[in-house]
């Protein structure tokens, strides 16, 4: 565990990473951090009125379901991206002072889940203003939450390793995102496809477990079983492979940048 | 960075330490490519040794010369001892806390100001941010870039990260100091400002590496010195017989 040693050695040194990329990320602009909270706001009523009307929910929960599902995904979309980007973003530190590697990576994915975390004001904000009220259910939330950073991490450390060899990959990555977002049932009701042939589609796919049982303890529902099972599995798997993989290759990584 | 916990005076061990890169002919950066050779077998399988075989130990607050021509491997050794590369084989054991400056600068973000890189370069040297800001004004004085403190690295001269490198790592007394070309870019006055900084620190027990062409200053600055040939270790002893052998060597 020679890993998490040197996690503990660097503190000050990740969280200064983390630091970094919250404030060159709304370098810049006037709002600043702010805009972790706007952005979704926004996007929320762009949804609400498209979907809304094109799918005919009117009901005033349908934005906090919409809301609530975007802000998982761009979770995921924004670590995940900026994980992959993390060893080139420092390449200036990786080509002249040994830190530990995993950090870059790694605070890629924390940092964003920091705005996560702020934006989720607005989720509450959102929730109450529309008649969604906290039940005892809600203190669950913090099981899909866990399931999501676990699963983020992993995802980014694999994404980080394979990024570093092959630039193609951000491009591909994107593409790839765009069918998560679609299987993720963000801005539709899955009962709309429930019978149908296609719903294991959904279910395969973990961050709409997550993002299902998120809804679940916002709602004050029940959580499904198998999806925790599936998500939480699929998430220790990706964070166990991604370790295995980037502890492999982290030596190679100076040769490709 | 790995630790050796043995009381003796030795802060750099290297043992027959060997570096070898896999010449590419051209980098494989994209999928496309790397499958297109893949299939080919074409995968290319060239290699340099740019370290060969080196051995050695430098003790507590020795200030070692490394002296040799373009290509010797100076700075693939000072990256090596910096923990920036992993040798192929061989192993380098170091104590205490490095400050590498490798190819004219520390490592900073270039997105961010000067400022916020004195606190960044701080936390890679382990120290806390609560450390960094006493530290903070000294540095900005000794760097003499107070005006240009909050402007973003990208914006400076190569002189000015230099300046900026070298006050950070002299400042916060770290145990092992690297300095490969560094005071070459400098205008004279920052450049003996330095020097007075580098003497100064002496009996404080900072074990310092000093790369440079200029076989003056190595001798004004060192006590020891080594040269590197293509990648070999041909002579390391105190200062005066190898910087007379580097002469004829130079002639």
């Amino acid at each position: 565990m020679t890993g998490i040693k040197e996690l503990y050695r660097y503190r000050n040194l990740f969280s200064e990473l983390v630091r970094k990329g919250i404030v060159l990320k709304y370098r810049r602009s006037y709002l600043g951090v702010v805009w972790s909270m706007i952005e979704p706001l926004l996007t929320m009523m762009v949804l609400t009125v498209v979907f809304g009307t094109l799918l005919g929910h009117h009901e005033k929960a349908f934005s906090v379901y919409i809301l609530s599902g975007r802000l998982i995904y761009s979770l995921f979309s924004q670590s995940t991206t900026a994980a992959l980007k993390s060893i080139r973003q420092n390449e200036g530190l990786i080509k002249k002072v040994y830190v530990p590697k995993i950090l870059y990576p790694v605070s890629a994915v924390v940092f964003n889940y920091v705005l996560f975390i702020i934006s989720l004001i607005v989720l509450a904000g959102v929730s109450l203003v529309l008649g969604v009220y906290p039940t005892k259910k809600l203190l669950l939330i913090i099981i899909p939450l866990a399931i999501l950073f676990i699963f983020s991490v992993g995802a980014g450390l694999v994404l980080s390793t394979l990024g570093t060899f092959f630039r193609d990959l951000e491009y591909l990555w994107n593409v790839a995102l765009m069918l998560v977002m679609y299987t993720c049932a963000i801005f539709y009701y899955p009962d709309a496809i429930l019978h149908s042939d296609v719903y294991w589609i959904l279910k395969m796919n973990p961050l709409f477990c997550i993002i299902a049982n998120f809804r679940s303890c916002l709602f004050g529902g029940n959580m499904d079983m198998w999806m925790l099972g599936y998500s939480s599995i699929f998430a220790v798997f990706t964070l166990i492979l991604g370790y295995w993989i980037f502890e492999k290759n982290k030596n190679k990584f100076i040769l490709y940048l | 960075m790995k630790e050796n916990k043995d009381s003796s005076s030795e802060v750099i061990k290297l043992d027959t330490v060997t570096m070898e890169f896999n010449l590419h002919k051209e980098k494989l950066d994209s999928m496309k490519e790397y499958f297109i050779k893949l299939i080919k077998k074409d995968v290319d399988k060239k290699h340099f040794k740019a370290l060969d075989n080196i051995s050695f130990t430098v003790n507590r607050g020795d200030r070692v010369g490394v002296l040799g021509l373009n290509g010797a491997g100076k700075s693939t050794l000072m990256k090596i001892i910096a923990g920036v590369f992993e040798p192929t084989s061989g192993s380098v054991h170091t104590k205490g806390i490095i400050a590498p400056m490798i190819e004219l600068g520390a490592g900073f973000d270039m997105q961010y100001t000067g400022a916020e890189n004195i606190y960044l370069y701080g936390a890679v040297l382990g120290h806390s941010r609560k450390f960094m800001e006493k530290q903070f004004p000294g540095i900005v004085e000794f760097s003499e870039l107070k005006e240009f403190i909050d402007v973003p690295l990208k914006n400076y001269s190569s002189g000015m990260r230099a300046r900026l490198g070298f006050s950070i790592a002299t400042m916060v007394n770290p145990d092992i100091l690297i300095l490969d070309e560094v005071l070459s870019v400098g205008d004279a006055k920052f450049r003996k400002k330095s020097e007075n900084k580098l003497l100064s620190m002496m009996d404080e027990s900072t074990t310092v590496l000093f790369v440079s062409h200029n076989l003056e200053q190595v001798k004004r600055l060192c006590n020891k010195a080594m040269i590197l040939e293509k990648g070999k270790l041909i002579a390391m002893g105190n200062i005066d017989e190898i910087a007379e052998q580097y002469e004829e060597m130079t002639k």
